[in-house]
Parts: structure tokens; sequence; C-alpha cells
């Protein structure tokens, strides 16, 4: 069991390397930057960009499934006919709409971090507990990705006629059933926009996570500038990568908008 | 014809039903008590861990913080709008060169984060400290809290100037013929026909607009800014007091909170002649 993770795991490292586009075999880097600042290897600080960049895009995508689910619970519990669960939801949404994502972020990791030492503490262990960066981060960018996302939803939600419903409850359906055949599909068509708005503002927010010093791309480029006291070449790289990933998921978001619409009349 | 010879006698009101516990419900009442429980345990902390000696020392420092949040806000919004109205017209003129140029801008603001605007601006541009000295522009790019300012009023422009394009272009061209077969001419079109229906329509944007700055402006706390941030930050390195934390995000809240109602009710306002 053992040999067939770690043939995976060399599996995944040979496959991030040959699709690396900063330093894989096709990187930008490693054919237009082989002798200069950023040569990746030891000469340069290509790879340590794109280990940043790995980790930016990693966040992002592990963010964008828990957020979206979260995000899609508080949505249904916003629009119940239960009170309770009304309010236990629009407490959620006012708070964390409401502070800034880096005091969000703080209060997790730091939360968490106390929260777990005196869990350990009454149960008798007695040391100190680091909280793994990367999993506060993404906790911290769910839990305000959701927060936004459920709004986008609910507006979906309300724009969907309840005849919709009753149609579901005249063919004798489940209302999970009717959920999951009548009202999801249309859901998605109609929070589509608003969600790729969500996806890029993740995208930016994901910089937060270079604070909590997660090797991201703004915290590489911040260690190369300590280095080589290059600082405006450096954050201009940076602000290009950013650039080019908002771009890039533009265009693949288009697609998939496009794909979204096939059913629509065109006019 | 019939009528009805008796009357029935009076019954009592039916009985309430008893909703029953469904599912749905109970999940409601576990989560509402799991909120209520993490409030008793953040009042129970504040009351455990209450110092007099931290509110003499660290209040004044948090109303201070306070203020800088509040007037860097203040101040890049009122600059950023102002800038952001040549960007829009640059967006809406038929000019090819104006509207790449100001679509470029937009653009870019809008798709890098804010921090690594403000890393490029107040590390980056230091690099350049003899030009900029030369050009006696040392003094701004020098101080964090100028650095600060300049990179939100730049980076809120470009999304102002975004909202302001599209509630231009949300008035309907018809509205500016019917100026025109009047002979009003497109100076006064403009500033009494259009302007008045695009900023009802942009109100509801530049409030969320102003929100996402007061939070995005907690950022500038990272280059020693002290802002609401930033004593929160030297609070709590200083005390190591995990309710420093919890002041500013009740502070936070608060603003927040405080501007959404606010705007509502101006938007409430100013909209009473389209209801019907």
């Amino acid at each position: 069991m053992g040999g067939l993770f770690s043939a995976l795991g060399s599996l995944w490292a040979w496959f991030v390397h040959i699709a690396d586009p900063l330093c894989g075999p096709a990187g930008i880097f490693t054919w237009f930057a082989p002798s200069t600042i950023l040569a990746c290897g030891d000469a340069g600080w290509g790879d340590e960009i794109a280990i940043g960049l790995q980790v930016t895009v990693s966040v992002a995508l592990v963010t964008l499934p828990i957020g979206l689910v979260i995000g899609f619970l508080v949505a249904l519990g916003q629009q119940s006919e239960e009170k309770a669960l009304r309010l236990a939801a629009g407490i959620y949404t006012t708070i964390f709409r409401g502070l800034p994502e880096l005091l969000t972020l703080f209060i997790i990791y730091y939360g968490m971090q106390i929260l777990i030492q005196s869990v350990l503490a009454s149960a008798g262990y007695d040391g100190r507990v680091e909280i793994n960066a990367f999993v506060a981060g993404v906790i911290a960018l769910s839990v305000v990705f959701s927060a936004y996302c459920s709004e986008v939803l609910l507006s979906a939600f309300r724009a969907i006629p309840k005849g919709q419903y009753e149609a579901g409850d005249a063919l004798g359906l489940h209302s999970g059933r009717t959920l999951q055949l009548i009202v999801l599909p249309q859901l998605i068509r109609i929070a589509l926009p608003g969600l790729t708005n969500l996806w890029m503002v993740l995208l930016k927010d994901t910089s937060y996570v270079s604070i909590i010093s997660l090797a991201d791309i703004l915290r590489q480029t911040g260690v190369a500038v300590r280095v080589t006291k290059q600082a405006f070449f450096f954050y201009v790289i940076a602000c290009g990568l950013y650039l080019a990933l908002a771009i890039l998921s533009s265009i693949l978001l288009r697609y998939i908008e496009r794909w979204s619409k096939r059913s629509e009349v065109r006019r | 014809m019939s009528y009805a010879e008796t009357l029935i006698a009076p019954q009592p009101a039916p009985r309430d039903v008893v909703k029953p516990l469904t599912p749905a419900r109970l999940t409601g009442y576990i989560l509402v008590a799991l909120w209520a429980v993490l409030a008793a345990a953040l009042i129970l902390m504040v009351i455990k861990g209450w110092d007099t000696s931290y509110i003499t020392r660290y209040g004044p420092r948090y109303l201070h913080g306070l203020w800088t949040t509040l007037s860097l806000v203040a101040i890049s919004v009122v600059c950023g709008a102002v800038l952001s109205l040549p960007l829009a017209f640059a967006r809406l003129s038929k000019s090819r060169l104006l509207n790449w140029l100001s679509f470029g801008y937009i653009y870019v603001f809008r798709g890098t984060p804010l921090l690594a605007q403000l890393f490029l601006i107040y590390y980056g541009l230091g690099q350049f400290r003899p030009q900029l000295e030369s050009a006696g522009l040392w003094w701004f790019f020098r101080d964090a809290w100028f650095c600060g300012l300049f990179s939100m009023t730049i980076n809120t422009a470009a999304y102002q100037a975004e909202i302001l394009r599209g509630a231009i272009q949300s008035v309907p061209y018809g509205q500016l013929e019917a100026a025109d077969s009047l002979g009003i001419s497109k100076l006064v079109a403009f500033r009494k026909v259009v302007l008045p229906q695009a900023l009802i329509v942009a109100l509801r944007p530049y409030g969320n607009e102003i929100i996402l700055l007061i939070k995005g402006s907690a950022v500038v706390a990272i280059i020693t800014v002290y802002d609401l941030m930033g004593e929160t930050r030297r609070a709590f390195s200083q005390t190591f007091d995990y309710q420093t934390y919890l002041w500013a995000a009740i502070f936070y809240l608060i603003i927040v909170e405080a501007l959404r109602h606010l705007w509502a009710w101006i938007e409430r306002r100013l909209t009473r002649h389209l209801k019907r």
C-alpha cells in the first residue's frame, strides 16, 4: 500500500513538473530566462516562484469546492421556512461578509491554535501546537467564499418561479428529487455569472495567505526581494502572474458559461 | 328555494396544532444553539481576561486606528471618484486608443490583489529613490500612509470607473434622443438627464465598493500603517491576548453594518419617486 502511494506521489510530481508553466519543459522561464535572475534551479528565483504559483493555485482550487458546498447549505438555510435555520444562516453571512478577509484569517489561524491547545491541555497534553498554514488559509478563505456564495445562490433561488417546485410536487417527486432534477440545473445557469465573479475575488484573496507565511506567489517573490533587493521587478512579476491567472480563468469560465447555456434558444 | 332552518351551534376555536419537530427545525435549533454557545464563550473570555490597564492602554490606540482606517477610506473613495471620471469617459469614448488604455488600466487593477499593488508601490518604487528624490516626490512614496492611500485610490478608481460606465450605459438611448429633440445641449443633457438616472443605478454598487474598500484597507497594516488592523496586530504582539482580534472584529462589524443600513436608508430615500 505504501509503495502504491509513493508511486502515485512520484507520478503526480512528474505530472506537475511537466505541466509547470514557468519551470517545466515548456515553461516560460526555462526558455526565455535561462541565465538570468529568473532561471530555474539554484542560479535564479524561477523555481521558487513556480512553487509559489502552485501553492496559490492549489489553495484556490481546494477552497472552491468546500466554499461552494458550504455556501449552498447556507443558502438552503437562508431560504428555508424554519425561522431558526434562517437566523443561524443570517448570522453566518452577516459576520463573514462584514469582517475583513485578513482579520478572518487571523481569527481562524490563532483561534484554532488556542482552541486545539486548550482541548489538548484538558486531555493532559502540554505542548505548543502549530496549525498548518495551508489548512488555516483554506478554512478562512472558504468561510469568506461561502458567505458571499450563499448570497449569490440565494438570489438565484429567488429567481426560480414557485411553479417549478409545484410542478415537482405535481409529478409526485420527493422534495430532494425536485431540488436535484428541477431546481439545481436552472440554479447553476442563473448563478454562474455571480460565481464567476466570486472565483476572481477568491484568486485575489489567496494573496492573504502569504501573511501567515504560506509560500504562495507573493511570499516567494517577497523572499526573492529581500535577497536580491530588486523589489520593483519581482513584484511586477507577481502582479503579472495574478493577471495571467485572471485572464486564463476568464477564458475558461467563458467556455463553461457557453456550455451551460447550450440548451437555451439562440436569438 | 332552500334556506338553512337551523344554525350550526357555535364551535370552539380549533386547537393549536403543535408543529412537529422536523429535521430542518432540529438542525436550525442546534445551529442557533452553537452560535449562542460561541457568543457565550467569547463573552466569558472577555470577562475572564478583563484588565482595566489594557483598556486604558490600548483603548485610545484602537480609536486612533479606527480614525486612520476611516480617514484612509474616505479620502481614497473621494480621490478615486475623481480619478474614475476620466477613466469612465475614456472607456465610453469612440476613440480606440483611449478605450484600450482605460480598459487596460481597469483590467490590471481589478485583476491583481490589492496586497500585491501595495507591495509594488511601497517596496517597488522605493528602489527608484534617487529618481523620485530628483523629481521631488520622495516625501510621498517614503511614507507608508501615503503609499497606502495612493494604492487604495488607484485601486478603487478602477472599480468605480467600471461602476460609472455601467450606470451611464444603463440609461436608455431614447433619453438622450429626447433631450436632442428638445434642443438641449449635450453637456446639459448629460448633467440633467443622464447623470441623475445613472447615479441611482450606481448607488448600490458604490455602497458595496465602499464596504469592500473598508475591508480591503486592513491590508495597509502589512506595510506598517497603524490603522485598526495595524493597532490590533501591535496589541496582539505585545499581549498575546486573543481578545485583541475580537475587539477589532467588533469594530469592523459595527462600521460595515452601520454603513450598510445607512446606505439602504439613502437608497430608499432617493428612489421614493420610483415606488408605486
